[in-house]
């Protein structure tokens, strides 16, 4: 049975991380995630959720914790924005190395210098070569739902999984969701048996130093180099993607949502024009092909849930055939172009007949995202006159500037 | 006549983001009189801070001022006195930019013995996030993560400073207005590390989750656990009891770090 209610992101998120059985929860304060973790902490000492909550001292002692957690066998959870999250930064790479499930809630905000408490992808983004999985929520359910399938998805195959929804729009608003039962959930979500663990029973040495080339343990098996280990951890992240359309195939059998795991469409079926998009700046987009529809224009929206590992045939067998693509983004590479843009321009590259791309920056650090703005934006790069010159089709182009 | 501040507030800057009952403001005031004392040029004084509300005091100030990452002050603040160490370097902040997230730099900068004041305002609490436990959250207390009381025994600032190698380290409270400056005054005066700790108040989610019925109250106690080092010296242990010392507490000469440091240029034959 669900459970209907309206509360904020945050607490959408701490009842998910509840639901998940997380074992281990440990963080440090910072805006816009506070609230996520003062409920996991208040659930836990009230004793509604039988977990271990750590208030450590800073970020990259709360991941330091989940990684001592998770390898010591227990189902972990940590959560941070912004600048908390590069802090974590070096045990982001380890978590992954050290291939542990665990999830991580990621509340959007943009980095300092200079600080900005507002939201934007810029944290994350600086963040999707570390070898995580990332996921974008645009509301709540998807926060819930999202952050269920992540464990199973982190446990499945042993990497570690970003669940990422928008600072404010989404952590401080209150929306209605259903939250499954538990007993549900923990059928859907078994307790995980570890590989490798610290466990006196049976006594092993982790992450012990490699070397450039293979060689063989104790027991005369041979062990892949430092190399070796690095490739697997890409070619099963790759494979993740499957894994994940399969959780969530489970996850709609058992619960009644899903269906569209990596990506959903908006009015794409005929679209001629597509906007791409992660999180709430895609719902916004919504508004702007309603009107684009009105006025004649096959628009539509692909509202990308899965980031890394990067979908790519799976959205460019979509979008070749589109006459225009325009991607719009909350962060980018700097010295380059927008991240998503680049790696979806690259994922298009192997097609004979490709569609325009249009790359648009907007709503870094909270700068209010028009949706008048956007519906120019769009409806400009629809134009046949804007589709040719790589000047404004590669440059990124910067919507609500105040120069 | 009313002491002149606005000469040394940056001008726009007015209104300060503090609550009302807030005592960081006067710790800045405290170490505007300090700086005036000190006939400090303001030209020629960087003050360094992180993140919190405590570290939102540099940015009122007419001086040249640094606004940094959450617990990285004491690092910015060695790099600036390492580039410049003619300039006057003032580090403000929290105890919890101070002691939790940047304890590691805290303790090395007092290690180092580096040429710097480092006015720490000690209010028991995360403020700027909304009242999560710090190192120095009295043990038994509330905080917004700690909604049952924490278990945590606590950092003594003092102490710890004073064990890490600071050369200079004294201890006031918000109640006691005129010690701040008298102690920041020392303070800059001081060659080498000097560490004035501040215990301070945080009516907004310290004290109303601990029952305090008042900033008054909060006031109150500040001045009530307060005993002089001299006073405390005829005191017993009985009557000691939950107290805590005020004053100079710890003084000693010892070599500064860049004057160290110019040394080491010249024995290996560079242009000091
Ligand atoms: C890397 C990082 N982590 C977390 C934060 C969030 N944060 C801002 S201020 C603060 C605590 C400040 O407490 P304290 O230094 O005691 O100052 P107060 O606000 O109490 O004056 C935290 C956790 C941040 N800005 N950066
Ligand atoms: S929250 Fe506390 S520390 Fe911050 S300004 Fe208000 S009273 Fe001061």
């Amino acid at each position: 049975m669900n459970h209907k209610m309206i509360e904020s992101g945050n607490v959408a998120a701490a009842l998910a991380v509840r639901l998940a059985g997380a074992e281990v929860i440990a963080a440090y304060p910072i805006t816009p995630q506070t609230p996520l973790t003062e409920k996991l902490s208040q659930m836990i000492t009230r004793g509604e959720m039988d977990a271990e909550y750590v208030a450590v001292e800073s970020e990259h002692s709360a991941l330091a914790v989940c990684i001592g957690a998770a390898s010591a066998g227990s189902r972990s959870f940590t959560a941070t924005s912004s600048n908390g999250l590069l802090y974590m930064s070096e045990q982001l790479h380890w978590a992954a190395g050290a291939r542990l499930p665990m999830v991580m809630c990621v509340v959007n905000r943009g980095v300092g210098a200079p600080w900005s408490v507002w939201n934007d992808h810029q944290d994350a983004i600086s963040q999707r070569d570390a070898g995580w999985i990332q996921v974008f929520a645009k509301d709540h359910q998807e926060i819930v739902d999202m952050t269920l399938k992540a464990f199973r998805l982190a446990e499945l195959t042993h990497i570690p999984v970003m669940v990422n929804y928008d600072g404010y729009y989404l952590s401080h608003t209150y929306m209605p969701f259903e939250l499954p039962d538990a007993a549900d959930v923990k059928a859907f979500l078994p307790p995980y048996e570890y590989l490798h663990t610290l466990d006196p029973e049976r006594p092993e040495s982790l992450n012990t130093v490699t070397l450039p080339d293979a060689r063989h343990d104790v027991n005369g098996v041979k062990r892949g180099g430092y190399m070796d280990i690095r490739h697997n951890l890409h070619e099963e992240m790759r494979l993740a993607m499957e894994v994940w359309e399969e959780i969530d195939a489970d996850f709609q059998r058992r619960f009644g949502r899903g269906g569209a795991p990596i990506f959903d469409l908006y009015q794409c079926d005929d679209a001629e024009f597509v906007v791409v998009a992660m999180g709430t700046l895609a719902n916004q987009f919504r508004d702007v092909v309603d009107r684009l529809r009105h006025e004649g224009i096959k628009a539509g929206v692909l509202s990308l849930q899965m980031y890394r590992p990067f979908p790519s045939s799976h959205i460019a067998n979509l979008l070749q055939s589109a006459k225009g693509v325009m991607v719009f983004e909350k962060g980018l590479s700097y010295g380059n172009q927008g991240a998503l843009f680049a790696d979806l321009k690259s994922a298009l590259y192997p097609f004979p007949a490709r569609p325009t791309l249009h790359n648009f920056i907007t709503g870094l650090g909270g700068r209010e995202i028009r949706t008048e703005d956007l519906y120019q934006a769009v409806k400009t790069s629809c134009e046949p006159g804007n589709q040719s010159s790589p000047e404004q089709t590669d440059t990124p182009q910067w919507i609500g500037l105040q120069l | 006549m009313a002491y002149d501040y606005d000469k040394s507030i940056r001008p726009g800057k007015l209104p300060h983001i503090w609550c009302p009952g807030c005592g960081h403001g006067i710790v800045m005031k405290g170490l505007i009189r300090a700086m005036d004392t000190c006939e400090l040029d303001r030209d020629n004084t960087a003050i360094v801070s992180g993140i919190g509300c405590a570290s939102r005091l540099p940015g009122y100030l007419d001086a040249c001022t640094l606004h940094t990452a959450h617990g990285r002050a004491a690092a910015f603040a060695t790099g600036v006195k390492m580039a410049k160490p003619e300039m006057n370097v003032i580090v403000c902040g929290g105890d919890g930019d101070g002691t939790a997230i940047g304890g590691n730099h805290f303790i090395h900068a007092c290690r180092r013995n580096i040429d710097m004041t480092y006015v720490i305002m000690n209010n028991y609490i995360y403020g700027m996030t909304g009242g999560q436990f710090s190192p120095c959250t009295p043990t038994g207390d509330k905080a917004s993560t700690t909604p049952y009381g924490n278990p945590d025994p606590i950092f003594d600032i003092s102490k710890l400073a004073i064990g890490a190698g600071a050369t200079f380290v004294a201890r006031t409270t918000a109640f006691h207005a005129t010690q701040i400056d008298k102690l920041i005054t020392e303070g800059i005066k001081h060659k080498g590390l000097a560490v004035i700790e501040v215990l301070d108040d945080c009516p907004t989610t310290y004290g109303r989750r601990n029952k305090f019925r008042s900033v008054v109250d909060m006031m109150k106690r500040l001045k009530d656990i307060s005993v002089p080092v001299a006073a405390a010296s005829k005191m017993t242990a009985e009557q000691l009891e939950g107290k805590t010392l005020t004053g100079i507490l710890h003084q000693e000469d010892k070599p500064e770090y860049t004057a160290m440091y110019k040394e080491v240029i010249k024995r290996a034959g560079g242009a000091a």
